[in-house]
């Protein structure tokens, strides 16, 4: 392996550190002396003291904007004045004003909600200090998980408590259109940008001269979201690679001499919007953001949410991670102030650290007791959760099981070392009292507000409302899902090929990680480790035992295999069914407007004959990710003419999908994954 | 024996020395303009012939330059330099003690002496072809294979060079050194050496960085050192075309020196010409100081005569400009004595100036300073030399200050100091300075001048006297000296060179001095290393940079090692940032392995074809460039 191999291995800090409790102090002090306290941070050494108006300046009179701002007026025929016009307009729409009175109230007004909302905020503080001295060497890219609206400025807020430069965070666009906050964001460091830019040749060159000066200048830290959106699955979601292009071009012209990356792993025992998340999957249109969803959130501000964890990974080196990846002599023989297509190469290697990062990033949070109980709660009949309950020592055990095995695939789990287990288990399930409920010795799933509602529900509204609970138990298992995905996919490979030869189950492994690669992270290129990974934690927890060219299934093994399958099943199961759905119907070219509907019909249908056991394919992400795995696969195509988003699809491909997903066909030609240039040599 | 130079009489020529120097920057204080003697101007004072057949005799054999001129600690832990050859000689130097320890973490405690003497008995017993040898006594052609003589012409001036020679580890070395005496001797002994195949290694001044002397250990001929140290005459000067022909193997000072003595120049002033010779120049396509003014050796060469297996190439005529192909000479110039021997060259000269100035300004920081070269170069106003130091540098040259006699000279050196940080607000931490020196008629130098500073003003810089401005030329020609005294201390250090267009000298600066000092972090260097750079010419289109790169290397166990694993890493740096292999070192056998990205394939295999067809015997067989 070579080094960058192993780097992303322990690029996550280790489990033996110390997390702090930052709310701790703030409960024995005033909010007031807090907000005001002095804020003298050290900022990157060669950083020039840029006003935002001097960074705006600077930007409009780039030469690259210049540039593009002639060759735009050339183009249109209208005058340079009216395109300069334009771009600043545009500037003006996404920059924002970081001002320091500003990042005070900000402190205030988070200091008197965490302290309500949450127990604890635990931060690592050797990741923190690491990030400190980072923050002098050299321009550095905060990138967070986002997974809930509150993470939005948690990462400002605790860098203003330990005096680091607060960072400049990039926001949807929308979100500078909420009256008041969108302000008060702006002026807390939030610059916005449009959702869908397209082909805005202006709007392109004037986001990345932004994005870039603050990155050459070391201007402040740079704060995004690689996954691009707040995850409704609080699954990772697939890296977005734009920004991320944008932010490492500065080092890959030389105009820097690194970037440090900087993972940030924000997790939660409970997350505020949990029931909305669901709703949203399920295709309830999304309240829009506005001041009054934010004072009906209020009454959201009476509950407990238990503890959020922080975890500032180790800061990355770019320079050290794209060594050998990068043909710098491409950026040679072209003037740097001119817009230039990053190679193949470059792309590729862009979209390897991106997935590096998101890998580092589920590596670093922490999972939940909670979460381990939604995975054993997802594998329990749903009639004996609604209707007789599950055994609370039953599901204590099992538990206790689950820990043991995640602990042994190497998880960061949260659970109190100073609190008996039978506490533990009690206190994680009051704090989800909105999912499940605890009576006499068992568990039953909460189901619906109206108990007292007479007449009966319609068998769809049923299906919808069990829906979203079981959605939002999904979302807790998800958070956990990243531990169990590699030796849960061997499971299934194991189960559906029936085969002990590595060879063949290494295929196999690799053709579903290849058709679950929007559902997991997996780091492109990576198979080979992926696979080792795989066997050898299977093999850890005594489940398989493997030589040189097999794998076999040990009798103590069946009840961590069975679990790991059951656990991926429903991905499985929703995956059939939707390409089920694709080759029965009559039209070879589909909407996507139509096709997420459909399938939700088609599957409540199901699920109320009894015909469907998972409830997750009626989810809106899943649907997304199925269409475009199948584009991935070739087996679907975008139309190109057309305005709606049209699909054309191949019905003997997506069949032969199928059919090799349930081993009904073997899987024959030798599977080589794209990218296996950028694969390091394992051998 | 190690203070054993600090005889008496030399002393009072010291003092004498030091009253002058005195005199001259009280005087520079004033800053009125005077004219400084030619050969003050170039630092050094004295000129020794160097064409002595056995120049250990004078210079150094494990070290740079004179035996008598080095820096040492004296007895009461002084720095000093000893000698009368320079500006410098015989004065002690206050800062530098405590610069060397702060810089580099060395201690006077800790020494590594180098070996005093040459121990014969390591140098391999010569291979030699008896054949060749017997035809070459025939012509009478002076040879020696004398340990000393084949050691001395077995290496240039890289740090594992001369770090072996310190150690005593000789490593294969010329089997024969010969000293042709003109142009129809070096004819006769190529003639020789292609009958009796030898290999043979063209020798100048010595003076290389690039492993280009080092012979190939691969190599299993005899291998003959062709010493051209006494071809050194000047054969005409033709006043009416401002020529002068002149055979390959006059070191630069002796040229300048007796082309001023009719009354000319040829400006070429590299920063080694004490030692290297004008085929050396040739062979590598050097560039001098002076080059704003004067030009690089390329624009300087009129004609040029090279012995090579083939035979004799020159132009049938010395027309300033021709076009008939591609310039033959441009095959010759860079060759680095894979094809052939320069024996005579023709070269521009001028008229000496009639007046020199030097003059420096102070830059709040190295981006403004580099702002104002390029405003410079823009203005195609760059006087006969203009550098920009950064800040290390700048704290670099303050530490080689000579000690101040004068009340006086360290009041207004005080009074200077707080109206640049106090009252201007500069960061001593950040500021950086430029040297300049002008030259030409009184009127136009003054003329020149005021431009320059005007335009630096435009850059926040602030003019800072005459005397900070030679100083900074001064140390160009003991610089070489210093590292010798930093090796007996531990530390260990080499200068290289690049050039790049405009736009990426702040990248580049930047990013390769971070790369030095990561690398070195990373190879285990306990101490942080000195990292620094300047840019040293101004083109059109782009600039030259010099970085120096220094380390303690206390605690490692191979510090050349990691010192070549640091220069390496550099090197990658500067060609990933768009920088050049190099600008005038050449590529020698040390930056070899990246010719061919540097000119591409075919590029090579041109280069390749000329060699094939010039050399088919691989007479010329150093093995460099290709």
């Amino acid at each position: 392996m070579t080094s960058t191999c192993k780097d992303s291995g322990t690029a996550s800090l280790k489990d033996d550190e110390e997390f702090t409790d930052i709310l701790e102090e703030r409960r024995r002090t005033t909010d007031l002396g807090y907000a005001l306290r002095t804020f003298n941070p050290q900022p990157y050494k060669g950083a020039p003291t840029l006003s935002t108006s001097d960074l705006n300046k600077a930007v409009l009179e780039s030469q690259y904007l210049c540039f593009i701002i002639k060759e735009i007026a050339m183009e249109t025929g209208s005058s340079v004045e009216k395109v300069k016009e334009d771009a600043s307009v545009i500037l003006k729409e996404m920059s924002h004003n970081l001002q320091l009175g500003f990042i005070r109230l900000m402190g205030y007004t988070l200091n008197k909600v965490f302290k309500r909302l949450y127990r604890s905020i635990y931060v690592n503080m050797e990741g923190l200090n690491m990030l400190k001295q980072a923050i002098q060497e050299s321009p550095v890219i905060l990138i967070p998980n986002h997974r809930s609206y509150v993470d939005f400025l948690i990462i400002s807020y605790i860098l203003f408590t330990y005096d680091i430069p607060v960072p400049v965070i990039a926001a949807g666009i929308r979100l500078a259109d909420v009256t008041i906050i969108g302000g008060i964001l702006r002026r807390s460091g939030a610059f916005y940008i449009r959702r869908a830019i397209g082909s805005d040749k202006l709007y392109w060159a004037v986001l990345l001269e932004y994005v870039q000066t603050i990155v050459r200048t070391g201007y402040a830290p740079l704060e995004f979201y690689v996954e691009g959106f707040r995850s409704r699955t609080l699954k990772s979601l697939v890296p977005k690679l734009g920004m991320m292009d944008m932010v490492l071009e500065p080092y890959f012209k030389g105009e820097v001499f690194d970037i440090t990356l900087v993972p940030i792993s924000i997790s939660y025992d409970r997350v505020l919007e949990e029931s909305l998340l669901a709703l949203e999957l399920l295709g309830v249109p999304r309240p829009q953001e506005s001041i009054t969803g934010l004072f009906k959130a209020s009454g959201v501000l009476q509950d407990d949410y238990g503890c959020m964890h922080v975890n500032f990974g180790r800061p990355l080196s770019a320079r050290q991670l794209c060594e050998g990846k990068i043909n710098w002599s491409e950026y040679n023989l072209i003037p740097r102030n001119l817009p230039q297509r990053p190679t193949a190469e470059t792309q590729d290697c862009v979209n390897w650290l991106a997935h590096l990062i998101v890998r580092t990033q589920e590596e670093g949070s922490l999972i939940s007791p909670w979460s381990l109980v939604a995975c054993l709660l997802l594998q329990t009949p749903f009639t004996t959760l609604t209707e007789e309950g599950l055994q609370w020592h039953q599901l204590t055990e099992k538990t206790l099981w689950l820990r043991k095995l995640v602990l042994d695939f190497g998880a960061r789990l949260n659970w109190p070392a100073h609190i008996p287990d039978s506490e533990v288990m009690s206190s994680t399930v009051a704090l989800h009292h909105s999912i499940v409920h605890h009576k006499e010795d068992r568990i039953y799933l909460v189901q619906g507000e109206d108990s007292a509602r007479q007449d009966p529900l319609s068998p769809e509204e049923g299906v919808m409302r069990m829906a979203v609970v079981v959605l939002m138990l999904v979302s807790y298992r998800n958070q956990a899902l990243h531990v169990f995905v590699r030796p849960g996919i061997l499971a299934i490979a194991i189960h559906i090929t029936k085969s002990t030869r590595k060879d063949e189950l290494f295929n196999f492994f690799c053709f579903l990680r290849d058709v679950f690669s929007d559902e997991f992270i997996f780091i492109p290129g990576r198979a080979a480790q992926d696979f080792e990974e795989a066997c050898s934690l299977l093999q850890k927890c005594g489940a398989v035992h493997t030589s040189q060219q097999e794998v076999t299934v040990l009798e103590t093994g069946l009840e961590v295999l069975s679990f790991l399958q059951k656990l991926l099943q429903p991905f499985l199961d929703s995956y059939q069914l939707m390409f089920r759905y694709l080759c029965e119907k009559e039209d070879h070219v589909f909407t996507e407007e139509q096709f997420l509907p459909d399938v939700r019909n088609l599957a409540t249908k199901l699920i109320h004959s009894g015909d469907l056991h998972t409830f997750e394919v009626l989810s809106s992400d899943m649907q997304k990710n199925v269409l475009s795995a199948l584009r991935r696969l070739e087996a679907v195509t975008k139309l190109r003419a057309s305005q709606q988003k049209e699909y054309k699809v191949n019905k003997a491909a997506v069949s032969r999908t199928g059919d090799i997903l349930s081993g009904k066909v073997p899987l024959e030609s030798l599977h080589t994954t794209p990218d296996a240039r950028l694969q390091c040599q394992v051998e | 024996g190690f203070y054993a130079n600090s005889s008496m009489p030399s002393q009072v020529t010291h003092e004498l020395l030091l009253i002058c120097t005195c005199l001259c920057s009280c005087l520079s204080l004033r800053s009125t303009a005077h004219q400084l003697c030619r050969v003050q101007s170039q630092g050094f004072l004295t000129c020794t012939y160097i064409h002595f057949f056995h120049r250990q005799e004078i210079m150094k054999w494990n070290g740079w330059g004179y035996s008598d001129s080095k820096f040492l600690y004296n007895k009461k832990g002084q720095a000093e330099f000893t000698g009368k050859r320079y500006r410098l000689s015989g004065m002690i130097i206050p800062g530098l003690r405590e610069w060397m320890e702060s810089t580099f973490g060395a201690n006077l405690q800790h020494k590594t002496p180098a070996a005093p003497i040459l121990n014969s008995s390591v140098v391999q017993p010569p291979t030699l072809n008896e054949a060749f040898l017997k035809e070459l006594k025939s012509t009478g052609i002076p040879f020696s294979h004398d340990a000393e003589d084949r050691v001395f012409r077995s290496h240039g001036h890289c740090l594992h060079e001369i770090f072996a020679l310190r150690e005593g580890k000789i490593g294969r070395v010329p089997d024969l050194v010969v000293w042709p005496n003109c142009h129809n001797d070096v004819v006769k002994i190529v003639e020789l050496a292609c009958k009796h195949n030898v290999c043979l290694i063209p020798y100048g001044g010595g003076t290389s960085v690039s492993s280009a002397l080092e012979c190939p250990p691969e190599e299993t001929r005899s291998i003959v050192s062709l010493d051209t140290s006494q071809m050194n005459r000047i054969l005409w000067i033709d006043e009416k075309n401002l020529t002068a022909h002149v055979e390959a193997g006059i070191v630069g000072q002796d040229l300048e020196r007796l082309l001023n003595e009719s009354g000319y120049c040829t400006g070429h002033e590299p920063d080694s010409m004490e030692f290297s010779s004008l085929g050396g120049w040739v062979a590598t396509r050097a560039s001098g100081m002076k080059k704003n003014i004067y030009g690089n050796i390329e624009d300087l060469v009129v004609h040029i005569k090279m012995v090579t297996p083939r035979g004799v190439i020159e132009k049938s005529c010395q027309g300033p400009r021709m076009s008939t192909g591609p310039d033959v000479h441009h095959f010759i110039m860079g060759s680095e004595g894979t094809l052939g021997v320069v024996t005579e060259v023709t070269m521009k000269i001028r008229p000496m100036p009639e007046y020199q100035k030097y003059g420096s300004v102070v830059f709040p920081n190295f981006e403004m300073g580099v702002a104002c070269l390029r405003e410079v170069a823009r203005q195609r106003c760059a006087p006969a030399s203009i550098r920009l130091m950064d800040n290390e540098q700048f704290k670099f040259g303050h530490a080689l200050k000579p000690q101040v006699s004068s009340i006086f000279t360290s009041f207004l050196d005080g009074l200077k100091k707080f109206y640049i940080t106090k009252f201007k607000g500069f960061d001593p931490n950040r500021l950086c300075v430029a040297t300049l020196l002008f030259e030409g008629d009184r009127e136009k130098v003054l003329q020149h001048e005021k431009q320059v500073y005007d335009i630096a003003a435009k850059f926040g810089g602030l003019a800072a006297g005459e005397d900070n401005g030679q100083r900074g030329y001064m140390l160009t020609f003991v610089i070489a000296y210093l590292r010798d005294l930093g090796m007996d201390y531990y530390v260990i250090g080499e200068s290289f060179e690049t050039s790049m267009p405009w736009d990426r000298v702040l990248d580049i600066c930047r990013n390769v001095k971070a790369r030095i000092v990561r690398e070195c972090k990373d190879k285990g260097v306990q101490f942080p290393p000195l990292s620094t750079c300047r840019v040293t010419q101004t083109y059109d289109a782009g600039a030259c940079v010099y970085f120096y790169f220094a380390f303690n290397y206390r605690g490692l166990s191979d510090p050349v090692h990691v010192y070549e694993q640091v220069e390496h890493a550099a090197r990658e740096e500067i060609l990933a940032n768009g920088g050049s292999l190099s600008h005038h070192h050449g590529v020698g056998k040390l930056r070899k392995e990246w010719m061919r990205e540097t000119i591409s394939s075919v590029g090579m295999g041109m280069l390749k074809s000329v060699k094939d067809y010039v050399d088919p015997n691989n007479i010329f067989g150093n093995r460099n460039l290709l």
